[in-house]
C-alpha cells in the first residue's frame, strides 16, 4: 500500500496499534545484539516451541533493545487486561515455564523485574497479581533516563514499518512536507538547539543552514553509522531497535537541504543493523515513503546503505566520504567542510545515526519540547552505553546537564561488587579518564572537554580500584595507534613512540625523563595532528598523566603498580593459612610454577611464574596474593 | 588582494593563497616534503606548522590554510617552533640516512633526534609518506598505478600488491617528484625499472630518432594538447621538432 494521504498513514497507524496490542498475549523479546549475545536466541525459540506446543495464540515478537542488558535475556510480556511484565535473565528452561503461566491465564513471579505502566492508564493489574513489582521507572537504572533516541527501541517490532508508525512514526515527515517550508524545518531544528551526536558537538541547524545554502544544485546526506569505540554500541542499537527513525529523519533532512540521495555508511561488523536497515528502506519504499513523489508531493528521496570495512578513522567525516566514493579511508583537511564540498565534491549534510533519530521527535513536539530538555547550551538527551566496573550495565540514554555521580552511582549503582569507582572515561579512546572527585560535573560537552575528555559518541566506561590507570592508557592509546591512518606524521609516529614509552612505563623500565619526553610528545600529536584521531588520541594519556600522575610515578620511580594489574611489577603468592591445597591453581597454571600435595598449601615457583594472574582468579578461598 | 599579518608584518596575497605560500612571500621559508604547487594541499608532513593568534589560537599546517583577511600568522612563535622540531625529530628518525631531512632539521636548529633509530631492516628507508608520488600519479599522470597500503606505522607506498603494475606508464613522474630520492628510476635498454614498485615498462623506439620513450602519452598532456594527437607514436625531443617545424611552415 501506497502512502499518499494524511488518511492513509492514519490507516497504517491503525493497524500498528492492532499489533502493539493485541487482543492475545504479546511477548516480546529483546533482540539485538546485545541480547543475542546472551542468549535472547534461544530463549526466542523456546518461546515459539513452548506455544506451538501448548497451541497457545500469542504474538512472538523480536524487538530491539530493551536497555538493561545487565538483565539480558530481557522479555516483555503483554497480557490482554493484565498490562505489560518485563522479565529479565530469562532462560529457555524459563521461557517454557513463563508460556504455560500464560497458558493458564497466569502471569509468573519467576524472574519478573518489573512491569511497565503504559501510557496514559493507572497501575495495570499486573501489578495488582505479582505483589512487590516496582514499575519500571522506579528502578534506579531507568529512573533518571528520558528516551528520545530510544523511544521506541525495545518497544517495537524494528520490522514492522506499522508499529513504528503507531508510536506516532512519519507524522513528523507529513508535518514536514505538507505544512512546512525547508527554511521552517531548518529554522526549528537550529531552535531546538541540537548539537552533533557523534561527538563534535557542533550545532545541527547550523550545518543544515550551511549545507542548504551552498552552491550547486546536487546534495547528498549521510548517515555516519561507522561506529567502531570499544565498549560503545548506541550506534548500532538505534539501527537495531528502531532503524525507521532514522530514515525519517534522514528524509526530513532530505527534504530541509534539497537532497534526493541519502547514504547510511555503517560498519560491516554489524550485520544485524544492516539487514534491519536494508529491511527498513525497503518497506518504506514500498509504502511510497521513499522513492519517487513521497506522501504525494513532488518530493523524491532514495537511501542507499554502504557498508564500512573496518577502518575506525573512516567514523572521521572526511575519511568516511573518501571510503564511500571508493578511495582510500583517509581525512583531508577540512575547510572546505563537506557541508561545502563533500561527497564527488557536492554539498553533502552528514550527521550521526543519533543525531538523525533525534530529528523526527523535535519536528514532531516542537523545537522548544526539545530545547526544555537538559540545559542551556547543551539541549536534549544523549545516549551513553554504560559498561565496565559497574553493578548495571547498559545503553542509557539521559538528558544533557545529568552529573557523573547521577550516572555511575544512580544509573549505574555504583561499583561492582561493592569496589570503589576510580575513574570513568567517557568518548571511547579518543576521550579521557576523569576521576570520581569530578564526579560532580555535569555531563555537557563544555565540561567534559574542560576536564580534558570529550562527550564522544557516547561510550562510557567505568573503572575501579583494581583497574591501573597506565595500562588504561597504554590499552586506548594501542587502539588509536592501530587504527590510525598513518597519513600524518604526528600521528603516525608519535603515537607509536608514546605507546613504547607506555610499554616501558608498565614494564618497569622507564626512568622520570621518559615521562617529561611523553607529556611533550602527546601535547605534539594533539595540537599538530591532521583530523580528529589524531587530535584526540593523546588524550587517555594526557587525562591520566593529569589525575594520576601518583600512578605513574609508582611505576617509574618505585617500580610498583598500585592496581596490581602490570604484570612486571607484581608478585603472587599464596597465603597458607588460607590455601586448602585443592589444587585448582596447580591445574590451570599455564606454566606448571605452582606446586604442593594435595590438601596441603602450594607454593609458587617465583623463577617460572609469569604473574598471569590466573590462579588469582580462579581461587575460591581468595589465598593468592598480589605482593604490588 | 587579502591583508594578513606574518611575524608582526603585514603582508597582500590574493585571496585563496595557501598559507604557506603567503608566508614565502614575507621571505620566511618553512620547511616542507609534502606540499607541490601542482598538486591539491594535503597537509600529512605537519612540517610546515605555523601559529595563528588571529582569529583564534590554533596551531595549523600553513600547506592547507587558506589565507583570510585579518589573519595573524607567527612562525617563530614557541609552540609553533617545537611542532616542526618534534616532526623533524620523527622524521630523521624513521629515515637517518636522508641528507635532505638532515638539512632540513639543521636549519630548524635539530641536529639529532631522541626518538631512536628504526629497527636494522629498515635502517635505508628514505620514504617520509608525504604522497607526493601517489597523488602526481593520480591527479596529474591519471594513471593512479601506486597508492598506500597499510594503516598507521605500517603504512607504505606500493603498486597493488605489489605486483608489476598494468597501470605505470612508466613516466617517472613518481621519481622525479620525490623529495627525499626514495624512488629511483633506471633505463636499462628498452626497459625503464621501477624497483619501488616492482614494475618494468618496455619503452617504445621513437621511428624517427631511435631514442626509447614512455609509450603511453599522460593524460596531463593528451589533455593540454589535444591538437597533436599525431604525433604520439614518436618521442617527446621529435614531437617538440614535429611541432615546431608545422608551427614555423604555418608562418
Amino acid at each position: 500500500m501506497k502512502i499518499k494521504t494524511p488518511s492513509d498513514l492514519e490507516k497504517l497507524r491503525d493497524q500498528g496499534q492492532c499489533m502493539l496490542s493485541p487482543q492475545k498475549p504479546r511477548v516480546s523479546v529483546g533482540m539485538a545484539t546485545c541480547g543475542l549475545a546472551a542468549g535472547a536466541g534461544a530463549v526466542f525459540d523456546a518461546l515459539r516451541q513452548a506455544a506451538d506446543n501448548l497451541r497457545l495464540d500469542l504474538t512472538l515478537v523480536s524487538a530491539g533493545c530493551i536497555g538493561c542488558c545487565q538483565e539480558e535475556p530481557l522479555v516483555d510480556v503483554r497480557m490482554p487486561g493484565f498490562g505489560r511484565v518485563l522479565y529479565a535473565r530469562m532462560t529457555p528452561e524459563g521461557a517454557d515455564r513463563l508460556i504455560r503461566s500464560l497458558a493458564s491465564g497466569e502471569l509468573p513471579h519467576e524472574n519478573a523485574l518489573a512491569y511497565i505502566p503504559e501510557e496514559g492508564s493507572d497501575t495495570p493489574k499486573s501489578a495488582e497479581v505479582l505483589s512487590g513489582l516496582v514499575p519500571i521507572n522506579a528502578l534506579p537504572f531507568y529512573a533518571k533516563q528520558h528516551k528520545v533516541i530510544l523511544r521506541n527501541s525495545g518497544l517495537i517490532d524494528p520490522q514492522s514499518i506499522e508499529e513504528y508508525a503507531a508510536r506516532g512514526g512519519y507524522k513528523s515527515l507529513l508535518l514536514a512536507l505538507l505544512q512546512l517550508s525547508p527554511h521552517e524545518i531548518i529554522d526549528e531544528i537550529t531552535r531546538s538547539g541540537l548539537r552533533g551526536r557523534g561527538g563534535g558537538g557542533f550545532p545541527t541547524g547550523k550545518k543544515w543552514e550551511v549545507c542548504s545554502r551552498a552552491a550547486g544544485t546536487a546534495r547528498f546526506i549521510i548517515c555516519n553509522a561507522d561506529e567502531g569505540d570499544p565498549g560503545a554500541y548506541m550506534d548500532r542499537t538505534v539501527l537495531e531497535s528502531d532503524p525507521y527513525a532514522v530514515i525519517e529523519g534522514m528524509t526530513i533532512g532530505g527534504y530541509a537541504i534539497g537532497a534526493s540521495q541519502g547514504y547510511v555508511y555503517v560498519r560491516n561488523e554489524y550485520p544485524l543493523a544492516i539487514d534491519r536497515i536494508n529491511h527498513a528502506i525497503e518497506r518504506s519504499t514500498e509504502c511510497g515513503l521513499l522513492g519517487e513523489d513521497i506522501l504525494g508531493t513532488d518530493f523524491t528521496f532514495s537511501i542507499q546503505v554502504i557498508r564500512g570495512a573496518g577502518a575506525f578513522v573512516c567514523g572521521e567525516e572526511t575519511a568516511l566520504i573518501a571510503s564511500l566514493e571508493g578511495g582510500l579511508g583517509e581525512p583531508r583537511p577540512r575547510p572546505p567542510y563537506p557541508a561545502v564540498s563533500g561527497l564527488w565534491g557536492k554539498p553533502t549534510l552528514i550527521n550521526n545515526v543519533k543525531t538523525w533519530a533525534s530529528v523526527a521527535a523535535i519536528i514532531r513536539k516542537g523545537p522548544e519540547w526539545y530545547a526544555g530538555i537538559g540545559t542551556k547550551g547543551n539541549a536534549g538527551t544523549a545516549v551513553f552505553s554504560l559498561v565496565g566496573k559497574v553493578a548495571n550495565t547498559g545503553l542509557v540514554e539521559i538528558p544533557l546537564g545529568l552529573t557523573l555521580e547521577e550516572m555511575i552511582q544512580g544509573i549505574g549503582g555504583g561499583g561492582l561488587a561493592g569496589k570503589r569507582v576510580k575513574a570513568v572515561q567517557t568518548g571511547g579512546p579518543s576521550g579521557g579518564c576523569i576521576p570520581a572527585d569530578l564526579f560532580h560535573l555535569p555531563i555537557d560537552y563544555a565540561s567534559l572537554t574542560q576536564a580534558g575528555s570529550i562527550m564522544g559518541s557516547g561510550g562510557m566506561v567505568v573503572m575501579d580500584e583494581d583497574t591501573c590507570m597506565v595500562d588504561v592508557a597504554r590499552y586506548f592509546l594501542r587502539f588509536t595507534m592501530e587504527e590510525s591512518c598513518g597519513k600524518c606524521t604526528p600521528c603516525r609516529e608519535g603515537a607509536r613512540y608514546m605507546y613504547a614509552i607506555l610499554t616501558r612505563i608498565i614494564e618497569g623500565e622507564a626512568t622520570p625523563e621518559d615521562l617529561v619526553l611523553l607529556e611533550e610528545i602527546a601535547m605534539w600529536v594533539k595540537e599538530a595532528s591532521l583530523c580528529g584521531l589524531g587530535q584526540t588520541a593523546p588524550n587517555p594519556v594526557l587525562s591520566t598523566l593529569r589525575y594520576f600522575r601518583d600512578e605513574y610515578d609508582a611505576h617509574v620511580r618505585e617500580k610498583r603498580c598500585p592496581a596490581g594489574v602490570c604484570r612486571a611489577l607484581i608478585k603472587l603468592t599464596i597465603n597458607a593459612e588460607r590455601c586448602t591445597g585443592c589444587g585448582l591453581c596447580l591445574r590451570e597454571c599455564p606454566v606448571g610454577a605452582i606446586r604442593g600435595k594435595k590438601k596441603a598449601p602450594h607454593i609458587i615457583d617465583p623463577d617460572l611464574c609469569t604473574h598471569c594472574r590466573t590462579c588469582y582468579d580462579i581461587c575460591p578461598e581468595k589465598a593468592v596474593e598480589i605482593v604490588r | 588582494m587579502i591583508t594578513l599579518t606574518i611575524n608582526r608584518r603585514p603582508v597582500s596575497v590574493p585571496q585563496g593563497t595557501l598559507l604557506l605560500k603567503a608566508v614565502e612571500e614575507a621571505g620566511i621559508t618553512l620547511p616542507s616534503l609534502c606540499h607541490h604547487d601542482a598538486l591539491a594541499p594535503y597537509g600529512a608532513c605537519r612540517l610546515c606548522m605555523v601559529m595563528i593568534t588571529a582569529p583564534y589560537r590554533a596551531l595549523v599546517a600553513s600547506c592547507t590554510y587558506p589565507v583570510e583577511e585579518g589573519l595573524v600568522v607567527e612562525t617563530d612563535a614557541p609552540e609553533a617552533v617545537q611542532a616542526r622540531r618534534l616532526a623533524l625529530e620523527f622524521l630523521m628518525s624513521r629515515c637517518p640516512r636522508s641528507d635532505v631531512i638532515r638539512k632540513m632539521a639543521e636549519k630548524e636548529g635539530v641536529t639529532a633526534s631522541r626518538f631512536g633509530m628504526p629497527s636494522t631492516e629498515q635502517t635505508d628507508e628514505l620514504c617520509v609518506l608525504c604522497g607526493l608520488c601517489v597523488r602526481v600519479c593520480r591527479e596529474l599522470i591519471g594513471a593512479a598505478a601506486i597508492g598506500f597500503t597499510g594503516r598507521g606505522s605500517e603504512r607504505r607506498v606500493g603498486a597493488p600488491f605489489d605486483f608489476q603494475s598494468d597501470a605505470c606508464i612508466g613516466c617517472g613522474a613518481c621519481a622525479e617528484v620525490c623529495p627525499t630520492g626514495a624512488i629511483q628510476m633506471e633505463d636499462r635498454g628498452n626497459q625503464r625499472i621501477l624497483r619501488a614498485w616492482n614494475t618494468r615498462i618496455t619503452l617504445s623506439a621513437c621511428p624517427e630518432c631511435g631514442r626509447f620513450f614512455t609509450p603511453e602519452p599522460t593524460r596531463f598532456l593528451k589533455k593540454m594538447l589535444p591538437e597533436i594527437e599525431t604525433y604520439w607514436e614518436v618521442c617527446p625531443d621529435c614531437r617538440r621538432q614535429k611541432t615546431s617545424r608545422q608551427w614555423l611552415n604555418a608562418q
